[in-house]
């Protein structure tokens, strides 16, 4: 199957790239909104603010693309800040695609960011995070998303409180961890991306 | 709650992994994506590939070794040294390291702290800090610079700094326990998480770093001699009560 990494200029894509490959995709990277369009899934990842990366998807039209996607029922995934970009407004500036309702804020916590190992808890059976509860991921972030619709949430985390860790909503999933760097259980997030791709 | 952290440390000079006591006397311990793979398959929580020769003799960044461990490894790693300004940094995040540690530069030009924090977010910015007596050296631990240590921290947080990651040259390669209160300091000044780094010989000492407020500690060549030793230490920091993944 056909993943496309949405290239919006947010950095190095290739962690992910290979750990979609491992997964068994056909991982690809690409600034052009019609490849992005037409995967049969596509990745928005990266690293850095919501502000900078919503002005990169702007200015190469993927955007668009990624709108076009989901209104066509088509299955899109975000990682890390890609998963705030499918949210409304950021407390860091900015605003992502509001794919899904609700802000992103930063996190309230003795410590910040919150970075490293921590585990998930599922509050709900979901394709993406099957398998998953009790699992250790890897988190590097200060802001995170708060989603109006609570059906959205199908993974949490704990840092001095609810950290919502994984969305799964109709053709739109998100996960605030790095999947290609969280060892084993990461692995098993991208295939379970990839089995729930075809779902949707 | 977030799991504290266990980051074996490799110490890269000339493509080679190295370990010398108090930062002299370098010895061989061999290739770094090898070490890094076991490590990883060991169970370390991250990497950390510090290019030790680099601000010396003036080296680029170690890119194409960035970019090997970048598509192998299955879990997080920072790369320092070599870091002369922001495009320096800049290259090595982009060759696909997740964090880049900056120690001269960001002591010498603070704004690079902030750039970089501005294009790849503060979680990808570790600012390294080697502290002798309290105060910062710079250049391989060679050079004092006047400063205290922690209020030096303090500063790059607010540049932008995400993480510290704080070297004791007293304590390096001695395998004699953490600077405790200098950890204590810069973990009780900054609200970033700390990383502990220089002295580890045994659980318990790591176990003392967590204790005076480490989120992670750095460990070199008790693992490079025998890599085996790394779940070892992790199931007795768990058995300790420490909350580490296994």
């Amino acid at each position: 199957m056909k993943v496309v990494l949405a290239d919006y200029g947010a950095g190095n894509l290739f962690s992910v790239t290979y750990a979609l490959e491992r997964a068994g995709a056909q991982a690809s990277v690409s600034i052009d909104p019609a490849q992005v369009e037409e995967a049969d899934l596509a990745v928005i990842a990266g690293v850095g603010h919501v502000e900078s990366a919503a002005r990169g998807l702007a200015a190469t039209g993927l955007d668009e693309a990624i709108r076009d996607r989901v209104a066509a029922g088509r299955p899109v995934l975000g990682i890390c800040v890609g998963m705030q970009l499918l949210f409304g407004a950021s407390e860091e500036g900015g605003s992502g695609l509001e794919l899904l309702a609700g802000p992103v804020r930063r996190i309230r916590a003795h410590t910040v960011p919150h970075m490293g190992w921590n585990d998930l808890t599922v509050p709900r059976p979901s394709a993406l995070v099957d398998g998953l509860a009790g699992e250790n991921v890897y988190f590097a972030h200060s802001f995170a998303v708060e989603p109006e619709d609570d059906t959205a949430v199908v993974a949490l985390t704990d840092h001095d409180g609810p950290i919502v860790a994984a969305v799964e909503y109709g053709p739109v999933a998100g996960v605030q961890f790095h999947p290609e760097r969280s060892a084993r259980a990461g692995a098993i997030l991208l295939e379970n991306a990839l089995a729930w791709s075809r779902s949707v | 709650m977030v799991k504290k952290r266990v980051i074996p440390c490799l110490d890269v000079a000339n493509g080679r992994v190295v370990k010398g006591v108090n930062f002299v006397d370098l010895r061989e311990m061999g290739e770094p994506i090898e070490l890094a793979t076991r490590y990883s398959e060991l169970g370390a929580d991250e990497l950390v590939f510090l290019d030790i020769t680099a601000t010396l003799e003036g080296r680029g960044p170690i890119l194409e070794l960035i970019e090997r461990a970048a598509a192998q490894l299955t879990i997080p790693f920072t790369v320092g040294g070599g870091v002369t300004s922001l495009d320096d940094a800049r290259s090595l995040l982009r060759a696909g390291a997740d964090k880049v540690a900056v120690n001269r530069a960001a002591f010498d030009d603070p704004s690079i702290l902030t750039g970089l924090a501005d294009e790849f977010g503060s979680q990808a910015v570790v600012c390294a800090i080697d502290a002798k007596l309290g105060e910062v050296f710079t250049h391989a631990g060679k050079r004092a610079r006047g400063r205290d240590a922690v209020d030096w921290g303090r500063e790059a947080v607010a540049r932008g700094a995400g993480e510290l990651l704080v070297t004791s040259i007293d304590a390096d390669g001695t395998r004699a326990g953490f600077d405790l209160p200098l950890t204590r300091a810069f973990a009780e000044a900054v609200e970033v998480p700390v990383i502990a780094s220089g002295g580890a010989g045994q659980a318990s000492h790591i176990a003392d770093a967590f204790a005076v407020g480490a989120e992670a500690a750095i460990i070199a060549s008790i693992v490079h001699e025998r890599p085996e030793r790394l779940p070892e230490l992790k199931a007795e920091l768990k058995e300790a009560g420490w909350n580490v993944r296994i």
